[in-house]
């Protein structure tokens, strides 16, 4: 019913909408209504969504990759089987995002293509390298729960498809925080050497980690029309803020220092940051962050490589239809 | 003279707002639309659903039931894709 019915633009929110149409549909939002892909929609709101399930997507997807890099060197079989589970985790959900973004209307490989040409963006978090194991329990604390906070509201969004997705991710998601900040534990009751690489570490992601959350609510583009439409239910700002006062307990719980020596408590218990470099969040997101060539090199190759496989598997199941045709012909 | 066979449907139905479409039976008709009206008439007399999907049966592959030890016993053996193999210690609260 989805590829039937959705891969087909008919064309009725396309040009001139219908302005009853849009403020019937702006109703059911308030009303706490799902959308579901039959629905009517505004071409804007088709368009949004698309957009961040692609790139949340391609996040998953090149999210692998960071982590991938350690699954050899892994320092356990323990640790090696979790981390193989973890990145088999993230492939899953960027498959559960990629059929949830194909409900809207646009194919499977155009996105796929999109991210290859470099068209389509992707968390800028996954541009910068994991230099030591102790990156991967990073990761698994920060990056994990920085996408958890990210993530929780996303399950109430307004799509059908998006949400229930995100249900799935959100549950799945709780082991990689956990496995991570159980290396982070590991690693700071170990050696002096293993402290000081988990503090090195939270040193390099800190800062990465917190523009995750995207550019401050005052410049932030997309936030208006995502609240009203009620995709976002919290500023970029506010869920910072949330990551923020969930991590400090933690950080001081292992005996790490959060490289900002200007942050403080504010009356309300909020932990106040210094200013971020976002300059260097915009040069990450035009691809000049420490690995953005290295990431799409290797998805790139990865998808020129598994080419004939997908020839391969259509080609068979071509023929095994002709065989039957034939043989209910005899 | 024997009855020729009706072509069989199944029944999928989306009970609340925001949950996704759930299997709810089987019926017979003769094309798409009149298996969405039986299907109305069959599955949702007490306003069981907002929206109803309905599936040619011959177009849904299955698993063996019988064959569910080997097709699923890939995911037995990893307790590790849980949260609760992971060490959190109490004090750090709920992760």
């Amino acid at each position: 019913m989805y590829t039937q019915a959705l891969n087909s633009s008919d064309g009725d929110d396309r040009g001139v909408e219908d302005v009853a149409r849009a403020s019937q549909f702006q109703a059911r939002i308030d009303a706490d209504e799902r959308i579901e892909p039959n629905d009517w929609m505004p071409a804007a709101y088709r368009k949004t969504l698309t957009r961040q399930i692609s790139q949340h997507a391609h996040s998953e997807i090149v999210g692998m990759l960071p982590e991938g890099n350690w699954i050899t060197r892994a320092p356990s079989l323990r640790r090696k089987a979790a981390l193989l589970a973890k990145v088999q985790d993230e492939c899953g959900h960027g498959l559960y995002l990629y059929a949830a973004a194909e409900t809207l209307g646009t194919s499977r490989e155009e996105l796929v293509d999109a991210m290859l040409s470099g068209k389509a963006k992707y968390s800028s978090i996954f541009n910068y390298p994991t230099l030591t194991w102790a990156d991967i329990g990073t990761i698994g604390w920060l990056v994990d729960g920085a996408a958890i906070m990210n993530q929780i509201p996303l399950c109430r969004c307004s799509y059908g498809p998006y949400a229930r997705a995100m249900i799935r991710v959100c549950k799945e998601e709780s082991f990689h925080q956990r496995q991570g900040f159980e290396i982070m534990v590991t690693l700071c009751r170990g050696t002096a050497e293993q402290k000081a690489m988990a503090q090195n570490a939270l040193d390099r992601w800190w800062w990465p980690v917190l523009m995750m959350f995207g550019p401050p609510d005052q410049v932030s583009q997309h936030s208006d029309t995502s609240t009203k439409w009620k995709i976002k239910r919290f500023s970029n700002d506010e869920l910072r803020q949330k990551f923020i006062d969930a991590t400090v307990p933690q950080a001081e719980f292992l005996g790490l220092t959060i490289p900002d020596p200007g942050m403080k408590q504010n009356e309300n218990g909020n932990w106040v940051h210094s200013p971020i470099d976002w300059d260097e969040f915009k040069q990450v997101l035009a691809g000049n962050g420490p690995c953005n060539r290295d990431r799409l090199a290797a998805r790139r190759k990865a998808h020129e490589e598994g080419a004939w496989v997908r020839e391969a598997a259509m080609a068979y199941a071509e023929k095994r239809k002709s065989r039957q045709l034939a043989q209910a012909a005899e | 003279m024997a009855t020729p066979n009706v072509p069989l449907w199944e029944v999928f139905i989306r009970s609340r707002n925001g949950l996704a479409h759930k299997h709810v039976g089987s019926l017979h008709a003769a094309d798409a639309t009149l298996a969405l009206q039986a299907a109305r008439d069959i599955y949702t007399r007490r306003g069981e659903g907002l929206s109803i999907w309905v599936v040619p049966s011959n177009a849904i592959t299955a698993s063996d039931p019988t064959e569910k030890g080997m097709m699923f016993e890939p995911a037995e053996s990893k307790i590790y894709r849980h949260p609760t193999f992971y060490d959190v210690p109490d004090e750090v609260g709920h992760m």
